[in-house]
């Protein structure tokens, strides 16, 4: 398999991992697991309440940085780097 | 100097300062009015990319249906921060690589069709031009609460404004005139919020004093106050109230998501940064200058409720007297966006989720972030500013939404289609042109807004949910997806979109044309319509996977080693000179 094949194939895992964590703090802690996490309480907010208006955006924010930091890292392993 | 004097001046001071961006970023070449010559710093572009993205909507309107919504105003905060996690790793970096002027145009180039071009242009169409309708009705209503002038003057003034720097300018102007817009949204939107979360909980960062407890020495938290204030009042609990149901806030939160990852004008701006690394960081960026807001919005939300609760019933058991209602309240009601009946006719209000005991009879979220500042009785130049911010999210927006029109259609329908032979210099022209009649029947729809109006910007998440973000997916991640099969998931999607949101509010929301009228209301799984894009989103990849599967086609071999080369970042400042 050539360099960009291999290239590709690890941005792909990257990806599936990133949308993973996507997917638990938003649609999982946010959304179907509320209740259960509601028990627990962070300063005056419910757990699940926050996760789902402010710990999911932060998670995002932070997502993103990860991403791009790690593909940069990957461009240059696989030299397909802009100059 | 009154509030009055005091407002035109921050609000035409901000245009000034607009007009003046736009003179010095002016567009000389097609180059840099669709793309503003790929030059942007990823910092500034997602500063841009946030005004262009925070629209009317989410600058007035949010913050007061999240009030009312409680827990169930989460869709709102996650659908519209979680699609720039999409677009980041999905969309923005391999667009950027291929290094062209519209997203119908990669369509077209990637499924080596004209007519999937066309369909991608109808739907860039159709969603921006429901979208920018409602930007020019928030100016209209701004202008008018705020200046006292006219909705027909105020939509007319922001109709030229909008046309002077996005005409003149194209995408460079917009760009810088969208960064000053962000920096103006973003502090008149924070500001009162800082105030008030002070002033309630003592700390002064909006986001904290959501956690904190009250600082009126009762120690209770403010979250908790508050459900215990809207139960005691029979509402349901502001932290645990669900929209409907868990599967429809599902639905509803991954529609928002991948509607905002598929929705041009914002995909477009990632085609103005000078790299594939730049496109990946500048996503970031965007969703920071984004989160800054929507973190500060649920805040804006649950102290607005609490004021406003406060301001109707002081204390458990009180009432407002409605002879002595504040200033504030008076104006409101001479809106109609507030209204009270005394119905026991004792002469107090009562407030009440009981419908017959209930005399705050009518409250418009709308009004709960502008009313806020004086709810919480801060300083005139806070309401002001207020006013400015308002009308920066919406001229930002609108611009952004024009431009994503008349390119293309001076681009994709007449350079692309219509008239390939067309110079360099008449295709700015006639983007310039196209422009200004897409100000105004943009400005025409929004002073006499159709039937369809009303509901329509959800119509827009559902059609880019439902057709260009999957197609752009596809034509990315997979190099068997031919032509037909990408028309055909196109056609499905929007066509199964667009069936469930008419038989709910009639064909192009006219009322009285529901059809299939027997049926229960939203009777798919319960889903709302306006949360139905991501079930066209799976019709369409079903349907291309489908055709693929079934036809023996396979795209030609250049298509294929187009895909090969956007996936990877090299030789995308080479793309530049095109």
């Amino acid at each position: 398999m050539n360099t960009n094949a291999l290239y590709w194939r690890a941005n792909l895992r990257l990806m599936a991992f990133c949308l993973l964590v996507w997917f638990i703090v938003s649609f999982l802690f946010g959304i179907l697991l509320v209740e259960p996490l509601n028990a627990f309480r962070l300063g005056g907010y419910p757990l699940g309440f926050w996760f789902a208006q402010q710990g999911s955006i932060y998670s995002f924010v932070i997502l993103i940085f990860f991403y791009s930091w790690r593909m940069n890292k990957l461009d240059r392993k696989y030299n397909v780097h802009e100059e | 100097m009154d509030l009055k004097t005091l407002t035109y001046l921050v609000v035409f001071s901000t245009f000034a300062l607009y007009f003046g961006i736009a003179w010095w970023a002016r567009a000389s070449t097609t180059s840099d009015f669709y793309v503003a010559s790929k030059g942007v710093h990823p910092v500034l572009n997602g500063m841009a990319t946030g005004a262009d993205w925070m629209s009317a909507a989410s600058f007035l309107s949010m913050a007061g249906l999240i009030a009312f919504m409680g827990y169930g105003g989460s869709v709102f905060l996650m659908g519209w921060t979680g699609g720039y996690v999409l677009l980041a790793m999905l969309l923005a970096p391999y667009l950027r690589k291929y290094g062209k002027f519209t997203v119908p145009e990669f369509i077209g180039d990637r499924f080596y069709s004209r007519t999937a071009r066309l369909v991608a242009v109808a739907c860039l169409i159709i969603a921006s031009l429901t979208y920018v309708i409602g930007q020019m009705k928030g100016v209209g209503v701004a202008f008018s609460r705020f200046l006292e002038v006219k909705f027909e003057y105020g939509l007319g003034i922001g109709m030229f404004v909008v046309w002077v720097y996005a005409v003149l300018g194209g995408m460079k102007g917009i760009t810088y005139t969208q960064i000053a817009q962000y920096c103006v949204l973003i502090f008149a939107y924070t500001v009162p919020a800082i105030f008030i979360s002070f002033y309630l909980t003592g700390n002064p960062v909006p986001q904290l004093g959501l956690g904190s407890k009250m600082a009126d020495g009762s120690h209770i938290y403010l979250l908790d106050k508050l459900d215990r204030i809207v139960t005691d009042l029979g509402f349901r609990e502001y932290t645990t109230a669900v929209l409907d149901s868990k599967l429809n806030m599902f639905a509803y939160t991954l529609s928002l998501m991948i509607g905002t990852a598929g929705l041009p004008h914002v995909i477009m701006r990632f085609f103005t940064v000078p790299s594939v690394k730049a496109a990946r960081s500048s996503a970031g960026w965007a969703l920071v200058f984004i989160a800054l807001l929507y973190t500060v919005a649920p805040a804006v939300a649950v102290m607005a409720r609490l004021n406003l609760i406060h301001t109707v019933q002081p204390e458990a058991g009180q009432h407002m007297v409605y002879e002595q209602r504040p200033d504030w309240v008076k104006k409101w009601e001479t809106t109609g966006l507030l209204k009270f009946e005394d119905k026991n006719g004792d002469g107090k209000i009562q407030y009440s989720a009981d419908e017959s005991r209930n005399e705050l009879v009518k409250i418009d979220p709308d009004i709960m972030v502008l009313a806020n500042p004086e709810m919480a009785k801060l300083p005139y130049w806070v309401i002001a500013l207020v006013a400015a911010g308002g009308l920066a999210a919406a001229l930002s927006t609108a611009a952004g939404l024009l431009l994503a029109i008349s390119s293309s259609i001076s681009h994709d329908l007449m350079k692309g289609v219509l008239t390939p032979t067309i110079s360099e210099r008449r295709e700015l022209l006639a983007s310039r042109i196209v422009m200004t009649l897409a100000i105004l029947v943009a400005g025409y729809l929004g002073l006499d807004p159709p039937g369809f109006a009303a509901g329509t910007v959800a119509l827009a998440f559902g059609l880019a949910a439902a057709s260009i973000f999957p197609a752009l997916m596809m034509g990315i991640f997979s190099k068997r997806i031919t032509a037909k099969a990408a028309i055909a998931g196109m056609l499905a999607g929007i066509g199964v979109t667009l069936l469930y949101v008419f038989q709910h509010h009639g064909i192009m929301f006219i009322k009285g044309t529901e059809f299939l009228g027997n049926m229960d209301k939203n009777w798919f799984l319960g889903i709302d319509p306006k949360a139905f894009g991501v079930v066209g989103a799976l019709v369409n990849f079903s349907v291309a996977f489908l055709v693929t599967r079934l036809s023996s086609e396979q795209p030609p071999e250049r298509i294929q080693h187009l895909v090969e080369d956007i996936r990877i970042p090299s030789g995308a400042r080479s793309a530049l000179h095109h």
